[in-house]
């Protein structure tokens, strides 16, 4: 070019222009950029090669490797499912009295059940499974449907007042809201409540008059002796835990407005294997595990 | 080595032809994917739209910026499987305008939310976390119970998310503001018009637990309960896979 000019002082070429006699060096650009340029667009060429990359008309180049997330995820799955098998057979197809029995399953519960319940259970029942306002202590209450293994496998499975076509389902009448006791009745059978649950004791009149009404209105469903039936999912009323709430104003409220708690259905959430390890690490819970 | 550019240099409309074509390139590459979208959008015929009061809830969902701390896209990896089911796929976006996928997971992910806890338990939890979950970080929401559901424009979102390609029919658009009250009051006569113009799987609860108000949190509570579930697409391709 004709523009060319070296400076004598850095033997850089300038720029060939002159402001008010100051001239511009054109010194390169330092070498370790060339490289560092030249060789990421290399490697992005080749890259796009490799991967998934151009469109084309009928469809997009899927790339050298082959590489498919969704094929990667699907063979990362089915590998857990084969480390898994081991144990998981086991739990869908033995009994759970064996499965108990069994110290490697033992462990495997203590292992594989923590994490599990806190992902699906502990947001209503806690991480520790003592349960919330309407959510019951399953750690050390009585189990309202039973507190067999089966059958909280089942629980689990369908679900309490769930969507589930099998779904157990259980509510408790509005006794005050459908004008079936008076606001003195309610009264009468929340103090008798808060008795039974190890509360104030009543004088023996106002018992008297309670138990009529309990023998009533509540004895079908939670039982002549108010502990409760597991084939109905009624709560024992005579331990001291309170689903619900055991001051008088939420007793009253029980009564009055009736319950119908929801427990999901984790069928299809949950593998049968995983519905299993949960009835085991809720049987760990309640020290019912050796 | 930069002849050609010096030269390029000095013709001005040279180099903004050249800009003009170096610009386009990255134009194109960005672009060019989405003539081949067909390719990589899954079909899913069995997909349903948002009802109205579903809507409204993302809507509130969107306003009080849980997309922040909630992601709501299960990646293909697999302890996100693992923990939250199966991956999303795109299609089960394809009716959210904008994608909430989210970017941050303060919180969980949301994508298959839909039905695994209760309605009373998201009302309670909405409106204090602690309550039901001492350890949480999340805010309380407690307006949501409080503050009663703008329902007059619903029939406008409703158009406007048809003019961006999600089928809502002349019909939907018109009764949105009373299917928005049918799904949230089961016992109400509008509640037949809800099933029959949604489908007879669409929710129909009380979801705040207050039969007589139409709040912020049936809304918010409703779009929660259909997370993951408006099509069954992604449990499909999943249970394909293992075969």
């Amino acid at each position: 070019m004709a523009l060319k000019e070296r400076d004598e002082f850095s033997g850089q070429l300038t720029t060939g222009h002159e402001w008010n006699g100051i001239k511009e060096l054109n010194t390169p650009i330092p070498r370790l950029l060339w490289v560092f340029l030249i060789s990421t667009t290399v490697f992005a060429l080749v890259w796009t090669l490799l991967m998934p990359s151009w469109p084309g008309i009928n469809g997009y180049f899927r790339g050298l490797l082959g590489v498919d997330q969704q094929q990667a995820v699907r063979a990362s799955l089915a590998e857990a499912e084969a480390e898994r098998a081991a144990w998981s057979t086991r739990l869908v197809s033995e009994d759970f009295e064996t499965l108990a029995a069994d110290a490697s399953i033992v462990s495997l519960v203590r292992q594989a059940g923590p994490p599990l319940f806190a992902d699906n259970c502990a947001a209503c029942h806690g991480l520790k499974a003592t349960g919330n306002a309407g959510y019951p202590n399953i750690a050390q209450a009585p189990m309202m449907w039973g507190d067999e293994p089966d059958t909280i496998a089942e629980t689990i499975r369908v679900g309490i007042n769930a969507g589930h076509p099998e779904s157990r389902l259980g509510q408790m009448l509005a006794f005050g809201r459908d004008q079936m006791l008076g606001g003195e009745e309610i009264s009468q059978l929340a103090d008798y409540l808060m008795e039974l649950h190890g509360g104030p004791v009543l004088e023996a009149e106002a018992r008297a008059g309670a138990e009529t009404l309990f023998a009533d209105n509540c004895a079908g469903c939670h039982g002549s002796d108010g502990k409760g039936m597991a084939d109905t999912g009624t709560p024992n009323l005579t331990d001291p835990f309170w689903t619900y709430g055991g001051d008088r104003l939420t007793v009253r409220q029980s009564i009055y407005n009736g319950r119908q708690g929801t427990m999901p259905a984790w069928e299809g959430r949950l593998s049968p294997a995983q519905i299993r390890l949960l009835a085991l690490y809720v049987l760990d819970l309640r020290g019912a595990l050796p | 080595m930069f002849g050609f550019h010096y030269r390029i240099e000095r013709s001005a409309m040279g180099l903004v032809g050249f800009i003009i074509v170096v610009a386009s390139i990255g134009g194109l590459i960005e672009i060019a994917p989405l003539f081949t979208i067909d390719e990589t959008v899954e079909t899913a015929a069995d997909m349903r739209v948002y009802t109205p009061l579903e809507v409204a809830g993302r809507n509130i969902y969107i306003r009080e910026g849980c997309y922040a701390c909630h992601s709501q896209m299960i990646r293909t990896l697999r302890d996100e499987v693992d923990r939250y089911g199966p991956y999303s796929l795109a299609v089960e976006s394809s009716y959210d305008h904008p994608q909430l996928w989210g970017s941050k997971r303060t919180g969980p992910d949301l994508a298959r939310l839909g039905n695994k806890y209760s309605d009373a338990w998201h009302v309670t939890h909405l409106n204090n976390p602690r309550d039901l979950v001492p350890e949480s970080k999340m805010p309380a929401y407690r307006w949501l119970l409080r503050d009663a559901l703008r329902t007059d424009d619903l029939s406008d979102h409703l158009a406007a998310l048809r003019a961006v390609g999600v089928p809502y029919s002349d019909e939907q658009i018109a009764n949105a503001v009373q299917d928005a009250y049918g799904q949230a009051n089961p016992d109400s006569p509008e509640a037949a018009g809800t099933a029959e113009r949604y489908g007879e799987a669409t929710n129909l609860r009380v979801f705040d637990g207050l039969p007589t108000k139409l709040t912020d949190m049936d809304a918010l509570v409703a779009y929660l309960q259909v997370l993951g579930s408006l099509t069954d697409a992604a449990v499909r391709t999943e249970t394909a896979g293992i075969e």
